[in-house]
C-alpha cells in the first residue's frame, strides 16, 4: 500500500468510527442523522481505498506514456456530470422559491419546504454545487493540459471532488432541517465548514503541485485566476467562519464576531466570494476554453496579466458596498464605494479582452453555438460589471438596496455570466473527456441557448421594474408629506413581476434539461474519435472547416 | 473612534495612495516590458497546443 | 546541473505568485477590518442595551433556524422615509450581541430592528399561524409547526456560556439560571419575575402564546420579536455626542 493509501485508510476509518460516537450522543435528531452520514461516507471511502487497492496493478499509472502526459480525466468526468445535475437542481429549487413568492401557499405550511430554508439551498446548490463543480471540473482539466503535467495525487484528486460534494449534501440537508449560521452564503454549520476546509487544502495542494510539476516554462494566466480563487476562498472561509461550537455533540455555533463586525466580514467575505468564487474562477474558464474553441490565442496577453492584478487588487476593497446608510462606519462605506466605481475598468478589461479574442473570426458565432454561449457570457459579465458599479454609488444605493433590483443584478451575473460560461465549459470539456468528435446535437445548444436567453431576458427585466417600483414606493410621498404607501401595497404590487421572472426561470430550467439531455447522449451515442486522444483536435479543426 | 478613523484615512490618502500606485506600475511594467514580449506571445498559444 | 536549477526558478515562480496574490487581498481587508475592532470600546455608548434573556436567545435562534433574515432585514438606514416608516435610525451598539448578526440584504418583508412592542402578541402569533389571516396580501410562509413544538432549553445555557467566553456579559448566575428563567419570563405571574428583570433589565415576562400550558418555540420566538429595538430610549438618546 502507498503511503496516502494506509493514510487516507486509517483517517477515514478514524472518522467513520468518530462518526458513530458523535452520532449516539447528538443533542438533536437532525446532527445525529449528519452524523450517521459521515459514519457511512467514511466507511464506504475506507472499504472503497481498501478494495482499490486490491484491485489495481501493483505500480501507479505513469505520468508518461510514450513521452506523453497521462491525465488524469476521472475525477474530472465525475465534477462535469456532478455540476449538470446540481445545477438542474439548483435552477428548479430557485424556480420553486420565485413561485412561492408570488403564491405563498406552495410554501405548503411545511418546515423544511417554506422559503427561508429554500432559498439558501437554492443560492448554495447554483453558486457551490453548480459552480463549484464546474470550477474544480474545469480547472483539474486545465491546469494539467496546460502544464502538460498528470496531476499530482492519487487518492487526493478523487478525496477532493467526492469529498466536495459530500460537503454539498451536508450543507443542503442542514438547509432543510434547520441547521445554519444565519449567514447569507455561508450557511453551513461549523463540523461542515471544517470539512470543507479540509477539502479545499488538498484542492489547493494537488492544484499547485500539479503546477509545480509542469513542463511549460511559463504559468499560464488561466491557471494564476484558479490559483488566486482557491487562495483567497480558503483565507475567506477561514475568516467568516470563525466561530465557536457550543459542544461536539450539537451542530450550533455562534461566530467569533458580533453585530457590526460581523456584518463587515460577512460582507467582506460576501463579496470576494463573488469576486473570486463567482469571478475570478470563470475568468480562468474564458482565458482557457474561449481561446480554445475558438482556435485563435488571447487578444492580449499583456491585458490579461494586467487585469488579473488589478481585479484582485481592487476586488478585495469593494464589500462595504453591501453596507451603505448601515451602521458601519461611513469611512468603510466610502472606501468601498470608491473602490467599487474603480472595479468598472478591470472588469471591462476582462471583458474586451474574452470578446476581441473572436476578431478576425466573428463568423463562428453564426455556426458554433457553444462558442455563441461563451461570448454571450461575457457581454453580460460586461454588463453585471457596470451595473454593480453604478449600483454601489450611495445615492443609487439607497433606492436599490433591500429591493428586487440587486436580485436582477445578481441574476444577470449569475445567469448570464457564470451560467453560461459554464454551459459552455461544460459543452466543449463533455467531448474531450469521452474522446467523442463533437457533441451529440449542436442544434439542441443552439435551442438551450435562445430558450434561457429569453429566459434571463424576462428574469432582469421584471426584476429592475420591480426593484425600482419598489424602491419608489417605499420613499413616495402624498402631497400632505405622509408616506403614500403601507408596505404591503409595496408586496402586492410586485405581484405580476414575481410571476414573470418565475416564467423567465421555468425557461432557464428547461435550457438546462435540454443540455443534460444532450450531455447524455453525447457520452452514451456520439461519434467516438478513432485516432488516439492526441491527434484529437486535428480531426476537430477538419471537421469545423 | 475619530482618531481611528484620522489615522486611517490619512494613511488611506498618502500611503495607500502611494503603494496603489506602485503596485499598478510594477504590473504595467512587468505586464508592458518589451523583453518579455515573446514570452507572453507563446504563453498565449499555450491552450493551442497539442501533446 | 542547469535544469535543476532552471527547474527550482520555476518552482519559486508559483509560490512568488502565490505570496503576491495573499498580499494583495491582505492589505484591502485588513485596512477595512481591523480598525472596526478599535471601534469596539467606542461604539457608541447607549445606555439600554443588554444581551438577550435565554427565551430571547432561544427566539433569535429560531429566527435564524428559519431563515427570517432572507426576507427581513434588521437594520433602519438613516433616511427620511425610513425612520418614519420603522422608527429611529439603527445603531452599532443595539446589535452589539448578535452572533450571527442579522441586519440582511433583502426586505421582501419589512424591516424588524425596530417591530418590538408595535403588535400585540396574539397579532404575532396569529400572522406565525397564517400570515394572510390578518395581512391578506401578504407572501410570507405560514409557520403553524412553531406554536405545536414544545422549546427545547436544554441547550441555552451552553449556548450563553460561548457567548459568554465571546465576550457577552452573562454571569454565571445568569447561566446557572438559564433554564429557570426561560420559564420565569414566559409566565408573567411567576413570583420571580422581578428577579429576572433584576438580571436583564426591561425584559418583558408573560406568555406570548396565550398558550400558558408550554412553552413553545413560538414563546421564545415572540418574545425576541416584541424586545426587537426596545431596548434604547431615544427620547434620552443624545444624537450629537456619538457622530460618527
Amino acid at each position: 500500500m502507498t503511503f496516502g493509501e494506509l493514510g487516507s485508510t486509517l483517517a477515514f476509518a478514524a472518522l467513520a468510527f468518530l462518526s458513530v460516537i458523535i452520532a449516539a450522543k447528538a443533542h438533536t435528531p437532525e446532527y445525529a442523522f449528519h452524523a450517521y452520514l459521515f459514519a457511512a461516507a467514511s466507511a464506504a471511502a475506507t472499504f472503497t481505498i481498501i478494495n482499490r487497492y486490491y484491485d489495481r496493478p501493483a505500480a501507479l499509472p505513469p505520468l508518461t506514456i510514450n513521452g506523453k502526459p497521462n491525465y488524469n480525466m476521472g475525477p474530472v468526468k465525475i465534477a462535469t456530470i456532478a455540476s449538470v445535475v446540481w445545477g438542474i437542481a439548483g435552477f428548479t429549487i430557485g424556480l420553486l422559491i420565485a413561485l412561492q413568492l408570488a403564491f405563498p401557499a406552495l410554501n405548503l405550511d411545511t418546515a423544511w419546504l417554506s422559503f427561508g430554508r429554500m432559498r439558501p439551498l437554492h443560492t448554495s446548490a447554483v453558486i457551490f454545487a453548480f459552480g463549484g463543480n464546474v470550477l474544480i471540473a474545469s480547472s483539474f482539466y486545465v491546469v494539467q493540459r496546460t502544464c502538460r503535467a498528470r496531476m499530482v495525487g492519487d487518492i487526493a484528486p478523487w478525496f477532493v471532488v467526492l469529498g466536495y460534494n459530500f460537503f454539498i449534501v451536508i450543507a443542503g440537508t442542514g438547509y432543510l432541517l434547520g441547521i445554519t449560521q444565519g449567514k447569507e452564503y455561508a450557511e453551513p454549520e461549523w463540523y461542515a465548514d471544517l470539512w470543507l476546509t479540509v477539502v479545499w487544502v488538498a484542492y489547493f495542494l494537488v492544484f499547485l503541485g500539479t503546477v509545480i510539476r509542469r513542463k511549460e516554462p511559463h504559468i499560464y494566466v488561466a491557471n494564476w485566476f484558479y490559483l488566486a480563487f482557491i487562495l483567497t476562498i480558503a483565507v475567506l472561509h477561514l475568516g467568516n467562519n470563525a466561530s465557536i461550537p457550543v459542544s461536539i455533540f450539537s451542530p450550533k455555533s455562534y461566530i467569533v464576531w458580533a453585530g457590526v463586525q460581523d456584518a463587515m466580514v460577512q460582507w467582506w467575505y460576501g463579496h470576494n466570494a463573488v469576486g473570486f468564487f463567482l469571478t475570478a474562477g470563470f475568468l480562468a474558464i474564458m482565458y482557457y476554453f474561449i481561446p480554445k474553441r475558438a482556435e485563435r490565442p488571447v487578444y492580449s496577453y499583456r491585458l490579461s496579466i494586467i487585469h488579473f492584478w488589478a481585479l484582485i487588487f481592487m476586488y478585495i476593497w469593494a464589500g462595504p458596498h453591501h453596507l451603505h446608510y448601515t451602521a458601519l462606519p461611513d469611512w468603510a462605506q466610502t472606501l468601498g464605494m470608491v473602490f467599487s466605481v474603480m472595479l468598472w475598468m478591470p472588469s471591462w478589461g476582462g471583458m474586451i479582452n474574452g470578446l476581441m479574442t473572436l476578431s478576425g473570426a466573428w463568423d463562428k458565432l453564426r455556426t458554433d453555438p457553444v462558442l455563441r454561449l461563451m461570448v454571450v457570457s461575457v457581454a453580460f459579465y460586461g454588463m453585471a460589471t457596470f451595473e454593480g458599479p453604478l449600483m454601489s454609488v450611495k445615492a443609487v444605493n439607497s433606492l436599490s438596496h433591500y429591493t428586487d433590483w440587486t436580485i436582477g443584478h445578481v441574476h444577470s451575473g449569475a445567469l448570464g455570466w457564470v451560467g453560461y460560461v459554464s454551459f459552455g465549459a461544460i459543452y466543449c470539456l463533455v467531448p474531450w473527456l469521452w474522446n467523442k468528435k463533437e457533441l451529440y446535437s449542436l442544434k439542441a445548444v443552439s435551442w438551450h441557448f435562445w430558450i434561457s436567453t429569453l429566459g434571463i431576458v424576462l428574469y432582469i427585466t421584471s426584476m429592475w421594474v420591480a426593484g425600482i417600483l419598489q424602491g419608489l414606493m417605499w420613499r413616495a410621498y402624498t402631497s400632505l408629506g405622509f408616506l403614500e404607501y403601507s408596505f404591503i401595497e409595496t408586496v402586492e404590487a410586485m405581484h405580476p413581476f414575481y410571476i414573470i421572472r418565475a416564467l423567465g426561470g421555468a425557461l432557464f430550467v428547461a435550457g438546462s434539461l435540454i443540455m443534460a439531455w444532450n450531455v447524455w447522449k453525447t457520452i452514451v451515442s456520439a461519434e467516438a474519435v478513432e485516432e488516439e486522444p492526441s491527434v484529437r483536435l486535428k480531426s476537430v479543426l477538419m471537421a469545423a472547416e | 473612534m475619530p482618531a481611528a478613523y484620522k489615522f486611517f484615512a490619512e494613511f488611506a490618502q498618502t500611503w495607500g495612495l502611494l503603494y496603489f500606485v506602485a503596485v499598478f506600475l510594477a504590473v504595467l511594467i512587468y505586464a508592458l516590458a518589451p523583453s518579455r514580449k515573446d514570452r507572453f506571445d507563446a504563453a498565449s498559444r499555450m491552450p493551442l497546443q497539442e501533446d | 546541473m542547469s535544469l535543476w536549477s532552471r527547474h527550482k526558478i520555476f518552482e519559486t515562480n508559483s509560490i512568488i505568485l502565490i505570496i503576491g496574490v495573499l498580499f494583495v487581498i491582505a492589505i484591502g481587508g485588513l485596512v477595512e477590518i481591523v480598525p472596526l475592532f478599535y471601534l469596539k470600546s467606542t461604539i457608541e455608548k447607549v445606555d439600554g442595551v443588554r444581551p438577550y434573556t435565554p427565551l430571547e436567545l432561544a427566539g433569535r435562534n429560531i429566527y435564524v433556524r428559519e431563515g427570517c433574515y432572507n426576507c427581513h432585514s434588521q437594520m433602519v438606514r438613516p433616511l427620511r422615509d425610513e425612520v418614519e416608516r420603522y422608527g429611529h435610525y439603527s445603531l452599532a451598539a443595539e446589535s452589539m450581541y448578535d452572533r450571527p448578526f442579522q441586519w440582511g440584504s433583502k426586505r421582501t418583508g419589512p424591516d424588524l430592528a425596530r417591530v418590538g412592542n408595535k403588535y400585540s402578541d396574539d397579532w404575532h402569533r396569529d400572522h406565525l399561524n397564517d400570515p394572510r389571516a390578518v395581512v391578506p396580501g401578504s407572501i410570507m410562509p405560514s409557520y403553524p409547526w412553531l406554536e405545536a413544538k414544545e422549546l427545547d432549553a436544554r441547550g441555552v445555557a451552553d449556548d450563553m456560556k460561548v457567548q459568554a467566553i465571546l465576550g457577552a456579559p452573562y454571569s454565571p448566575e445568569m447561566i446557572a439560571r438559564a433554564e429557570t428563567d426561560v420559564r420565569i419570563q414566559s409566565n408573567a405571574d411567576d413570583p420571580n419575575v422581578a428577579d429576572l428583570t433584576k438580571r436583564y433589565p426591561n425584559a418583558q415576562a408573560r406568555n406570548f402564546d396565550n398558550n400558558p400550558r408550554k412553552v413553545t418555540e413560538a414563546d421564545a420566538l415572540i418574545a425576541y420579536l416584541q424586545m426587537l429595538g426596545t431596548q434604547v430610549d431615544f427620547k434620552l438618546y443624545d444624537n450629537k455626542a456619538n457622530v460618527r
